[in-house]
């Protein structure tokens, strides 16, 4: 079949992919006897009208950021890694130990501890599944959900038996202390003498995340351990002829996409709750699978998916508040997103293909 | 013995390699112009044209079949020899032109309009469901209705005929798996003649056959032209072109640019067509000046994670400046051979024996091929496209593939991307590859091309012993040429050469001595100028060359030594297994 040019590939596709996702919504919208109009501009005016509405959304997007580039990583490496979600709650519980370990007396210091705690239970918590592959040949597509599962009951133990303040009927860990207070990007504005997204969870880890597209990316196309994660998710057979390990390489790829993951903690638990809270990753997990999916996991490509996943969260928030429009509905439009521009992705690339084919 | 049919061709012996002095063999001389009488032609192309995006892959081409020939079609790797046939058996529409089968024309729509033209194909990757029988796979996709008895019966006695008449015998009950390849081959042609196809195209059809089993085949092509079908035989080697067909048509860059009459051309002409310049089949060799003894092996058995023994003792012996081939059928062991020595056995595989290079051991049993590079082994692997290229890699990506530790690519984690720019470039000219483009992503480049990249990676890291798998697979003649003349230039330079081809051409042609094997063992070592090919297939058949007649040496229906569904592995792939589309791609 003939090949689109690149820009048709990366641009053009996902955006048909996006149209009809939403021609599809409004549809759905009509037929329960509402504006398909004014739910759009509810919830463009509501995710990307205001500052309030950025904040909300970019705060969502770090999350998608952390755990698409996780899904990427290990996608890059051929490996399917279905466990962002127990990764990144298992990152909360890094987070939440080290920021309860000490009585921090500056973010600065708590940060890259917490992200360090953060990064070593994420990639913990897949390194299991990991050497189970490289050794056992146990499919990481099972054992990585198999460990969503298992991460989520630990998590249950740990807060309600371990971590649950004296007297607490709440499942939850104490407030981290007042020196774990991450500044917000409102702060950040502020300091720069603008007004920007008030009372909005949106903090300073989106900058990490953005640095995060960066040092993937540096790692995928420019060290030789990125070149041997390529080649070997691209081959295994040709991995084995260049001499590239596959237990190591599915091994440490596995470390990087588990650690990417934990990360995201950071954000949630250290940088909007600022305590662990139960099931706190709140599908972000998955989420990341389509966002990698739909930025074809290549960390730019990432970085905008994720604003535009963040966009549909925040916008369905949104929705539910101002219209009537059940808040089951929104979970509608995002699995349509998510299955025009992941799954049903050929399905607008082919006829394009074609009608290239023609000209 | 084969039974004889009419058609047997008696003390000629056949078209088979003993018969190469002769072109235009037994039959050529035939009926190659049957349909003169005023018979309408079984194929009549008219100006057929078919481009994908901007690649012309077929230009205003103008064919005519005779019914009741063999009309041979050649051309270099992405001169549209696929194209045209998918075209002809309904896989693609052509642009613009027309299409008269036996004097009627039709507009080929699908394959089942094909089928129905009275059209059978035969895929150089079988089409058969391996754990079917062969009756089963005969009527796949042509029962009679939804009960398989009667079809399965109506098949039966089809297949005795057809057996009969054409000397095809295959069990009709015998799971397609256990049969060999040769066989399997055979229920591809049952398939075909069962749906009454009255013209057969065959797309290389022995490239996975003996010499022995090819003639076997070509006496089986000769009895069905005989009997008044029509075959095209798509190949790339001449000397099948100018032993069987009748008349041959030779495709250049999407254009036929000669059809002539087999009996008055010659191999020279035709690479000549091919090519577009003159080519030179001999490599220009001088006898090689063996230096010392530099591998050696001993001992080396291997029996893979099914518990299988692919390999059963071989004791190698590589000396500096020579150039060993191993000949043999694909599937024999020679993959096994290579991966172990290239240092990444197969997983689970269960290896011992004794390796040393320049009297240093080496380990045979840890997979590690890094080391292997370290240690002076180079390896051009057998499947550039499954091993020896990461084909989304860009060329300068994959001039590092194996080497991509080394320092000139820089030091620490990140790597030196214009230091293996400038490198690839470099090669790039010296080789040859065209396009010169080192961004240009690996699949992108014609199989010629890739394989140079891989010969160039190989050849230009110096090492002290270079394994060679299948050099020119998929290649085309001129880059043959090159790929050759560029591994004796490494040989005159002292170094070691093993070199495992299934072209017995290739073989003959390259090496300082040739050893066979068959069934994971070396049958017997001869040296080129006191063999010939008809000993060397005894060989490759695991007979014993002094007690047995060369035309004898076809290997039985069941159990060859190859577990025959395999894809990937111990076969030629020049479209890689999991390629989804029925042709080799477009260029």
């Amino acid at each position: 079949m003939t090949r689109l040019p690149r820009w048709a590939d990366i641009v053009l596709t996902p955006l048909l992919s996006l149209v009809l996702a939403f021609a599809i919504s409004a549809l759905v919208i009509l037929a329960i006897g509402e504006n398909p109009w004014t739910a759009l501009t509810t919830m463009v005016t509501g995710a990307l009208g205001s500052s309030y509405g950025w904040g909300f959304t970019l705060y969502y997007a770090t999350n998608f950021i952390f755990t698409a580039l996780a899904v990427a990583v290990a996608s890059h490496a051929g490996l399917f890694n279905i466990g962002a979600e127990g990764q990144a709650t298992l990152g909360g519980l890094g987070v939440a130990l080290v920021a309860l370990a000490l009585p921090w007396p500056h973010w600065g210091l708590a940060l890259p501890a917490a992200m360090i705690g953060a990064a070593l239970f994420g990639a913990a918590w897949a390194f299991v599944p990991a050497i189970l592959q490289a050794r056992r040949g146990s499919h990481i597509v099972i054992t990585t959900i198999m460990f969503n599962f298992i991460a989520a009951a630990l998590l249950n133990y740990v807060l309600v038996n371990l971590m649950r303040p004296v007297g607490s009927m709440d499942p939850a860990s104490a407030r981290f202390p007042d020196g774990t207070h991450l500044p917000k990007l409102t702060d950040l504005a502020a300091s720069a003498g603008i007004e920007w997204g008030k009372n909005t969870p949106a903090n300073i880890t989106f900058l990490i995340a953005v640095a995060a597209c960066a040092l993937v990316w540096l790692l995928i196309w420019r060290t030789r351990l990125g070149y041997e994660i390529r080649s070997f998710g691209r081959s295994e057979r040709a991995a084995r002829y260049a001499g590239i390990s596959p237990v190591r390489i599915t091994v440490v790829a596995m470390l990087i996409s588990g650690a990417l993951a934990g990360l995201m903690a950071v954000n949630n638990v250290m940088g909007e709750a600022e305590r662990l809270l139960l099931n706190s990753v709140e599908g972000a997990g998955f989420i990341g699978i389509a966002v990698a999916l739909m930025g074809r996991n290549h960390p730019f490509g990432i970085l905008l998916a994720a604003i535009l996943f963040g966009f549909l969260y925040q916008g369905g928030a949104e929705l539910a508040l101002w219209t009537s429009i059940p808040r089951e509905l929104i979970t509608v439009i995002q699995a349509l997103v998510i299955l025009f521009t992941g799954a049903l992705d050929n399905m607008v690339r082919m006829p394009l293909e074609r009608l290239w084919g023609r000209r | 013995m084969i039974p004889s049919g009419e058609h047997e061709p008696g003390p000629a012996q056949g078209p088979g390699f003993g018969a190469a002095a002769a072109p235009a063999g037994a039959w050529a001389g035939a009926p190659a112009g049957a349909s003169a009488g005023g018979a309408p032609a079984a194929i009549e192309l008219r100006g057929i044209s078919k481009s994908f995006g901007p690649v012309q892959a077929n230009k205003d081409i103008d064919l005519t079949v005779a019914r009741g020939s063999i009309h041979g079609i050649v051309g270099e790797n992405g001169a549209g020899k696929s194209t045209l046939m998918s075209i002809l058996y309904g896989f693609y529409r052509p642009d613009a032109g027309t299409i008269r089968i036996g004097g009627r024309e039709i507009a080929i729509t699908d394959s089942q309009t094909a089928i129905r033209a009275g059209i059978g194909m035969v895929f150089q990757h079988f089409k058969l469901v391996p754990n079917f029988t062969v009756l089963e796979n005969v009527i796949l996709g042509a029962e009679d209705g939804p009960w398989l008895r009667g079809s399965l019966a109506r098949a039966r006695g089809e297949l005795q005929r057809l057996a009969a008449d054409y000397d095809l015998q295959v069990d009709p009950d015998r799971t397609v798996e256990t049969l060999s390849v040769g066989h399997q081959q055979r229920v591809e042609i049952l398939k075909a003649l069962y749906r009454r196809a009255e013209i057969l195209i065959l797309d290389e059809p022995t490239g996975v056959l003996t010499p022995a089993e090819a003639d076997h085949l070509f006496r089986i092509l000769g009895g069905l032209r005989d009997q008044g079908k029509t075959i095209v035989l798509i190949t790339h080697k001449l000397r099948e072109i100018m032993d069987i067909t009748d008349t041959v048509s030779v495709m250049r860059r999407g254009e036929i640019v000669t059809t002539m009459p087999t009996r008055d051309t010659s191999p020279e002409r035709l690479a000549e067509a091919m090519v577009g310049r003159k080519v030179l089949l001999d490599s220009g060799r001088t006898p090689a000046v063996p230096g010392p003894a530099v591998l050696d092996l001993k001992g080396l058995r291997m029996v893979d994670k099914d518990g299988v023994e692919r390999l059963r003792g071989i004791d190698l012996s590589l000396r500096a400046g020579e150039i060993l081939g191993l000949a043999g059928v694909s599937g024999n062991g020679q993959s096994a051979l290579m991966e172990i020595l290239g240092g990444y056995p197969e997983p689970g595989a269960k290896v011992e024996g004794r390796l040393t290079l320049n009297g240093r051991p080496l380990p045979l049993t840890r997979t590690d091929a890094g080391a292997r590079r370290d240690a002076g082994i180079g390896h051009i692997p057998e499947d550039r496209q499954a091993e020896g290229l990461i084909m989304d890699f860009a060329a300068w990506e994959n001039t590092a593939f194996g080497y991509h530790d080394r320092a000139r690519y820089g030091r620490g984690w990140l790597m030196d991307t214009a230091a293996m720019r400038a490198e690839a470039a470099a090669w790039m000219d010296q080789f040859d590859v065209r396009p010169r483009d080192p961004d240009l992503a690996s699949r992108n480049f014609s199989g010629g091309n890739q394989q140079k990249l891989v010969v160039a990676r190989e050849i230009e890291n110096d090492p002290t012993v270079l394994l060679i798998g299948q050099p020119t697979r998929g290649v085309d003649i001129g880059a043959i040429e090159f790929i050759h003349r560029r591994i004796i230039g490494l040989r005159d330079a002292g170094r070691a050469i093993l070199l495992v081809s299934v072209e017995l051409d290739e073989i003959m042609q390259l090496s300082d001595r040739i050893a066979v094997m068959f069934d994971g063992r070396i049958m017997g070592e001869r040296l080129p100028g006191q063999t010939d090919a008809g000993e060397l297939g005894l060989l490759m058949a695991g007979l014993d060359p002094a007690t047995t007649a060369p035309e004898d040496g076809i290997p039985p229906e069941v159990g060859g030594p190859a577990p025959p569904f395999d894809p990937g592995r111990d076969r030629p792939s020049d479209a890689g297994p999991a390629s989804p589309s029925p042709s080799k791609g477009i260029i």
